[in-house]
């Protein structure tokens, strides 16, 4: 922490009909006076090169390190208002004041009123802060780990190497290559897109050999990760029984897929036939195949009628079925269907599909590559295959509308992908829970095998979104697991293909190597990348109650002996949700905690309760509230000039005693505005979100205690397209202030 | 042995391959991907016992007899809006006709049905004079169904044949014969060699 003479310079800007709306020289007084800024300057374009030579000289000549600029948003501008020396807040005048206020005589006064509060928060908050630096316990690591050595693994790999970075490859089975080394062809990934393709899997195993900067390790796997990113321990534990550590910076998980088991299909009578296969299975029977024709197992006679079965229990409800759709066996089957019209000659084959997926330009090309060679397609729902010297398909034809049996030599069920990750952190908080709230285990829960073994209080491995996969965001931030520096890459993450898993490889490489560079450099990773602000805490305060080491979203804290918290600065996201967790309040940033936000409601100027003019405090989620709000703001949307907002890092951050203190210092009502949490979560920080509707939920108590109505505080989930609603909602806490009365807390 | 049992051996269960080796436009039948595009932009669909969507899988789905049975590709009526809206392309009012006349030669087509027989009776008047004489196509129309309901149906269009002569928009005197084209019978023998070749197709596909 920072131990300086703290010198407030505070800069307003008279531009963008600033100086038109407001009183320019009140809020300078304002700023000197209750914000106590020393030095206090007004430009008419503070953002300009001249007026930004103004700040940085003030700063350069020791006359300022704290700066507060009256202007534009903190959205604004971060490039001309980036002062890496000083600590520099924003009050937000333009966006946040007079454009979601009517220029008009008898809003002025109210106008100015909330300028006038923006600037004495934006002093506070200087005030309480301090310039943020790097903890100092950082080092650059060059090296990557990639687990798994199939396609997605050698890609990131490669990629990672090309970009001249070390990568140790581990790879679990004897040889690298995975599922796509057992493929005889793969699906076309170049022009025109009619044939399958060879695979070319030799040459990138080749080149990841022959790299300089990758070390493969076969026959291994990991069997502890411990430490943050930057400075991972990670030990790995050969086949034969010898183990050796490796100090990595960052982590690449690919550990792909399993096929899915057939036999929990039991009408397709898979175990019945050994002329039943898999889509995998059919890969090794036109390998065997060579350039002849495919025979069948059960008696080596040439192929010369085929049935492919789409979708075997994918997409389904029924007990054992995967809920989801793997996306890209129909482009298999077609690949495999035309293995037989290449090498069988005048084989039937014949595709029954549900609803087709073959993606892309590539993929429609494809298809009709399929078609043109003479594959039936047809839309037909499969209810049997009857084993026997003959096989028979059942099926109902969905646009004829009819039942048929067909009969095949050969059939081959398209099952899906099942992605192979370790077991998930938080699986018990998903199961059914008895009267006690302990979870109820499944009786017949198979046991995973960890496989990055990690040395975190929060379990041994990455959480799972949902059906296994890892989570991340898969629109907003891919490859982005909850522990931090360790990506996801390929199948694990989500099902896919050859051509999206490489894609997606390159995508985690770069990721993992951002994260390393900024572990290195003392920085946050996503979102607030870049941060140099990191939790500190106060060991004498803390009562070993767990609940930072526990809310963590990204399992950034581990446990010591004696139950205090262990902060690994850089897995943090710098989210502060163990900073609104902590009862006791002694965990803060350098650039926000308790106080930042505290006394920036504390110097708002409450009005006492006779001038009908209530005080509504809005603590909104800095990457998608806030955002919104400005938006409206941009959009001349009006809403109460009553309301003073307050971004915050992110919802989870927000602790009970701000809305403590704001309640009993007179503010009539809150609005907290979070992101979308759930299944379908848009929470920047995953989870932060929930912990604060889930701490929220309880304020009602808090509410009780001081006599006050439960509607006085409103939390809602704002994204960041809610331009409209999010103004609506400030304006709908108005109006039930205007029903329910004023504060009886004013003073 | 007919035709057809020949094709029927030949193709033996691939109705598909023998629509795409001798129905016109037949060998893009293969490339429909069943959307159904086609039977929703027919304004007779639902006329139609099947859709042209249908008809396709049919094929596929080794449904010869319905298929060529069928009544459904004679109701087509050319208006070409599923070849305007069909997203592959495919001339699904050529394949329909294609069709059509496939199952005419093999003698599978539906007796009944009124359009085959506007179709030869168009043919036939067409092939007279090598044009279409359109007074006596018009008087074959009003007797199709005999001779008392032939002269009601001319009574009650008395007045539009009225006004069509004084418009001279009708010649009564084309029904002594008519006027034909310059060489009639080089007209003739090239219709017929390209019946003789399109035959031998068929006859050499069936083999």
């Amino acid at each position: 922490m920072a131990n300086y003479d703290k010198k407030l310079g505070a800069y307003i800007c008279s531009g963008c009909g600033i100086g038109d709306r407001l009183d320019v020289s009140q809020l300078e007084t304002t700023a000197k006076r209750d914000g106590k800024a020393a030095n206090c300057k007004t430009h008419d374009f503070l953002c300009s090169k001249a007026g930004v030579e103004m700040i940085q000289k003030d700063i350069d000549d020791g006359e300022v390190n704290h700066v507060i600029i009256g202007g534009c948003s903190r959205r604004s501008k971060i490039e001309a208002f980036r002062f890496p020396e000083a600590a520099v807040t924003r009050a937000n005048l333009r966006e946040g004041c007079i454009w979601i206020r009517p220029d008009n005589d008898e809003a002025q006064e109210t106008t100015q009123e909330m300028a006038d509060d923006l600037i004495r928060m934006a002093c506070a908050e200087s005030k309480y802060m301090n310039i943020p630096t790097a903890s100092g316990e950082q080092e650059l690591n060059k090296t990557l780990l990639v687990v798994g050595g199939g396609i997605t693994g050698m890609t990131t790999a490669l990629e990672s190497a090309k970009a001249g970075y070390n990568v140790v490859l581990v790879e679990k089975a004897a040889e690298l290559g995975g599922w796509m080394a057992q493929l005889h062809k793969r699906t076309p990934n170049k022009m025109p897109y009619a044939a399958p393709q060879d695979t070319g899997i030799d040459a990138t195993i080749a080149a990841v050999n022959d790299h300089a900067n990758i070390t493969v390790h076969l026959n291994t796997t990991v069997s502890k990760t411990e430490g943050a990113p930057g400075r991972f321990k990670v030990e790995l534990a050969v086949e034969s029984g010898s183990a050796s550590t490796v100090d990595v910076g960052a982590i690449v998980q690919a550990s792909g897929f399993n096929m899915f088991d057939p036999a929990n299909v039991p009408a397709m009578n898979h175990d019945k036939s050994a002329d039943i296969v898999t889509n995998m299975e059919l890969e090794a029977l036109a390998n065997a195949a060579g350039d002849g024709p495919i025979k069948r197992p059960s008696d080596g006679k040439q192929v010369s009628s085929v049935i492919f079965i789409q979708n075997v229990g994918q997409n389904s409800e029924e007990e054992g079925h995967l809920p989801y759709h793997s996306g890209i066996g129909d482009m298999v089957s077609i690949k495999q269907a035309m293995y037989f019209k290449h090498l069988n000659g005048d084989c039937d084959t014949t595709i029954l599909f549900d609803n087709l997926r073959t993606p892309g330009a590539a993929g429609e090309d494809f298809y009709r590559a399929g078609q043109d060679a003479m594959v039936t397609f047809r839309k037909g729902i499969a209810s049997e295959v009857v084993a026997g010297g003959d096989l028979e398909v059942k099926f109902k034809d969905m646009i004829l509308d009819e039942e048929f049996t067909e009969s095949a030599d050969l059939v081959v069920l398209d099952v899906g992908m099942v992605p192979n990750s370790g077991p998930d952190p938080y699986a018990a908080d998903n199961l059914p829970k008895d009267e006690d709230g302990n979870p109820i285990e499944e009786e017949n829960a198979v046991s995973v095998e960890s496989i990055l073994n990690l040395d975190y209080r929060q379990g041994t491995d990455l959480p799972h979104l949902r059906h296994g996969f890892t989570d991340s965001h898969f629109i907003c931030f891919p490859y982005e697991t909850r522990r931090t520096g360790i990506y996801s890459a390929g199948p694990v993450r989500r099902p896919m293909d050859i051509h999206q898993t490489m894609e997606d490889a390159a995508g985690a490489a770069m990721k993992a190597i951002q994260a390393l560079e900024n572990a290195g450099k003392g920085r946050a990773a996503h979102p607030r990348s870049g941060d140099l602000s990191y939790p500190l805490f106060r060991k004498e305060g803390c009562t070993q109650c767990k609940r930072c080491t526990v809310e963590c979203p990204f399992g950034a804290i581990n446990e010591d002996e004696k139950g205090f918290p262990v902060f690994n600065e850089s897995r943090c996201r710098r989210c502060g949700t163990c900073m609104g967790a902590c009862p006791v309040r002694v965990i803060s940033f350098d650039n926000y905690s308790v106080d930042t936000v505290g006394q920036q409601i504390k110097n708002v100027d409450i009005p006492d309760e006779f001038d009908e003019k209530p005080r509504i405090l809005v603590l909104a989620c800095e990457n998608d509230a806030y955002p919104a709000l400005d938006m409206a703001g941009q959009n001349g949307i009006e809403y109460s000039s009553f309301a003073r907002i307050i971004p915050v890092r992110c919802l989870g951050s927000v602790n009970t005693i701000w809305l403590t203190d704001a309640l009993n210092s007179g503010y009539d009502g809150i609005v907290l505005m979070g992101c979308s949490k759930g299944d379908e979560y848009q929470c920047h920080f995953v989870k932060g979100s929930e912990m604060a509707h889930y701490r929220m939920g309880k304020i009602a108590d808090t509410l009780q205690t001081l006599s006050l109505e439960e509607e006085r505080v409103a939390t809602y989930e704002v994204a960041i397209t809610d331009i409209q609603r999010a103004p609506k909602l400030i304006n709908d806490m108005a109006e039930t202030i205007e029903q329910i009365g004023m504060s009886p807390f004013k003073f | 042995m007919s035709l057809n049992t020949a094709m029927v051996e030949k193709y033996r269960n691939n109705f598909l391959q023998e629509v795409a080796g001798n129905v016109e436009e037949g060998d893009w039948v293969k490339m429909c991907m069943q959307c159904g595009v086609c039977a929703g932009s027919c304004p007779l669909g639902n006329a139609w016992e099947h859709t042209p969507q249908k008809l396709f899988m049919m094929i596929r789905a080794n449904k010869r007899d319905e298929v060529l049975t069928s009544d459904s590709m004679w109701m087509c009526t050319s208006c070409y809006n599923c070849i305007v809206r069909c997203p592959r392309e495919l001339p699904i009012t050529h394949i329909m006709h294609g069709l059509a006349t496939y199952a005419k030669k093999l003698g599978l087509a539906p007796q009944s049905n009124p359009t085959q027989w506007f179709s030869e009776t168009f043919w036939n008047n067409m092939m007279k004079k090598g044009r279409v004489n359109e007074l006596k196509l018009g008087l074959s129309l009003y007797f199709k169904d005999g001779f008392v309901s032939g002269i009601k149906e001319s009574i009650a269009h008395q007045k539009l044949g009225m006004n069509m002569m004084k418009a001279k928009r009708m010649a009564p005197m084309e029904i002594m014969g008519g006027h034909g084209v310059k060489d009639l019978s080089g007209l003739q023998k090239m219709i017929k060699k390209a019946q003789d070749i399109e035959a031998e197709r068929l006859e050499a596909n069936s083999k």
